[in-house]
């Protein structure tokens, strides 16, 4: 046994490789934020400079200018919302009447919810689009957030919880002669709000980073979710790394607020699926 | 037909003799069930049990240029196969799987590290390692761009130190490929880290404690201990691993400009599914392409689960 008193050079080993690891994760971000005060000369100065000689805040207002930045925040803000709203509404729904409920044909519909687990998705983009065009919901907000309403996994995660309630709160609900509905509402799924709230972060995460959707419905400036918009950023303004900095320093800021105050959830939802989406 | 709700009634009346009436599925407790599923259920009808049978059909089809589509039979499935682009993305797609499993050895490393005794500030080790896969893609993109840069990156300031030689690491096809699979690893290894402190918890330290008193030390216990028992959530992770990786389009979309000169060593099935679809407008052939994806996603998928019989112990 190591001596608690003593330093125990295994511990300071340790210590030492796990350090470097955050500092190999960190950084990045670190000189991401020490670029965006940078001014547009001395980032292309060799060597480089560590430490900005002029603290320059002006790339934080720049983007603002470069791109309708608030507009594209705003529907990521909504997309987000969309998503996650609509997942915890009908996958729990759903998931409560797989779990606690008989009814003919429960196996099959099951099994064929999970087959959405299985396909890519990008097998079924093309299609989607069309959709949304005949919808008439190109460029708009719903256009982002409609398919990624529904989930496959959302619904087995909660299924999964669904299951380990007792079934006697059911029982004596029922006799007191409450509805289907309300015993759902107002019993069963205040009892499942861990896991709720692990699902909401992670879709939220997933909602606000996805690319590739918004990149094929909203193509208006307008219209794009902050993901995709940066991505117009990098085109316009290729050499002005201050700028892209900024943006994608504040484009990440939302999610990463979230975390820190979230972790709790967002290892939860993690150790609890392990799948994409 | 009939075979289900019997089996389910029967089980049901197995499982709760005592309860009687009350859960009984009567006829109303029936309906409602399927209002209860119905709105997810449309939503899931819409937008991918009918799209997954459109997309089929456009594999058979050609899109005109005035919209429409014209039958056409196996004519996009013989383009796909005989495309050398379709050949050179497939490829590599497989070098970023292979790139990308590396977050597993990593991400098993620092686990098993964390999971020493008495170890101090693990909450925020796990926490600084899990920052990179929430942050945005594009974000993480762009920095690694500026941080790849061949006239004033950081990496090739670092690199200048032990007398290594710059290079344009994104703009170079022998190198583009693994730079971005590196940043891969970087924002994927604290997700599988998480994964693994969860299953590294679950191995009873009564174990090691057995094995130090035989006097193993700490590499025989990693060896003989912590990967065997690990094996199962290995095997998990790879799986999710391999499928996520072969569907991989962000990094890559991001870090890859147009005219840079790497761009048809560095794109993936996706990227390429991606420009046909919706830059070139052959969506038949896109629709092909995302099959032959998903075949390859399918077989590679079985042949972990036949592999896994003889690396995965099972308790």
């Amino acid at each position: 046994m190591p001596d608690r008193r003593r330093i125990d050079p295994g511990s300071v080993a340790t210590h030492a490789v796990l350090s470097f690891g955050a500092l190999v994760m960190v950084f990045p971000f670190l000189w991401q934020l020490l670029t965006a005060l940078k001014t547009l000369a001395e980032t292309s100065q060799v060597p480089p400079t560590f430490l900005p000689k002029d603290w320059n805040w002006d790339s934080f207002e720049e983007v603002f200018t470069a791109l309708p930045f608030r507009e594209m925040l705003t529907n990521s803000l909504i997309n987000t919302i969309g998503r996650t709203v609509g997942q915890l509404v009908f996958c729990s729904l759903a998931a409560y009447a797989f779990a606690r409920m008989r009814f003919r044909g429960r196996n099959v519909l099951f099994a064929l919810f999970l087959s959405v687990l299985m396909v890519p998705s990008s097998l079924l983009v093309l299609p989607q689009y069309d959709i949304i065009q005949s919808l008439g919901l190109l460029n708009s907000a719903p256009a982002l957030f409609l398919p990624g309403m529904f989930s496959a996994f959302g619904t087995f995660m909660l299924r999964q919880f669904f299951l380990t309630l007792p079934k006697e709160l059911e029982e004596a609900a029922r006799i007191d002669g409450a509805g289907s509905f309300r015993i759902f509402w107002s019993i069963m799924l205040p009892l499942i709000r861990p896991a709720l709230a692990a699902l909401a972060v992670i879709t939220a995460m997933w909602s606000w980073n996805d690319l590739l959707w918004p990149l094929i419905v909203n193509t208006d400036p307008e219209r794009m979710p902050i993901s995709a918009g940066l991505t117009s950023l990098e085109g316009q303004y290729e050499t002005n790394y201050p700028v892209m900095m900024a943006g994608s320093l504040i484009a990440s800021l939302p999610m990463l607020i979230v975390y820190l105050f979230l972790q709790r959830h967002f290892v939860q939802s993690v150790a609890l699926s392990g799948s994409k989406s | 037909m009939s075979v289900f709700p019997a089996t389910a009634a029967a089980k049901a009346a197995g499982r709760s003799r005592t309860s009687a009436s009350g859960t009984r599925p009567g006829s109303r407790n029936q309906r409602s069930a399927y209002w209860f599923i119905a709105p997810l259920g449309l939503g899931f009808a819409v937008f991918y049990f009918w799209p997954l049978l459109q997309t089929l059909y456009f594999s058979f089809t050609e899109f005109g240029a005035f919209g429409g589509h014209t039958f056409i039979g196996t004519d996009n499935y013989l383009r796909v196969v005989k495309d050398v682009t379709v050949w050179q993305a497939l490829g590599n797609t497989l070098i970023y799987c292979v790139i990308g499993l590396m977050a597993l050895p990593i991400a098993i490393v620092v686990a098993s590290l964390l999971n020493r005794r008495g170890l101090r500030g693990v909450s925020v080790y796990r926490a600084l390692y899990f920052i990179p896969f929430v942050t945005l893609p594009v974000a993480v993109g762009l920095v690694w761009n500026w941080l790849y840069n061949g006239d004033f990156g950081l990496v090739n300031e670092i690199l200048s130190w032990f007398g290594v030689d710059r290079h344009y690491w994104v703009s170079d096809p022998s190198t583009a490929v693994y730079a971005i699979g590196t940043v891969m690893v970087w924002s994927t290894t604290g997700y599988y880290l998480v994964i693994f402190m969860a299953g590294v918890k679950g191995i009873p330290q009564d174990y090691y404690e057995a094995a130090e008193l035989d006097g193993a030390g700490p590499l025989r216990r990693f060896f003989t201990i912590t990967l065997p028992l690990l094996s199962p959530t290995i095997f998990f992770a790879s799986v999710i691993c391999m499928i996520n990786s072969l569907q991989t389009f962000d990094l890559i979309y991001i870090m890859m400009a147009e005219k840079n000169p790497a761009i048809g060593d560095t794109q993936s099935v996706v990227g390429l599914f991606y420009k046909w679809a919706f830059v070139e407008n052959a969506q038949g052939a896109a629709a092909a392409l995302a099959f032959l994806l998903m075949l390859v996603i399918a077989a590679l998928t079985y042949l972990q689960f036949r592999i896994q019989k003889r690396w995965v112990h099972y308790a």
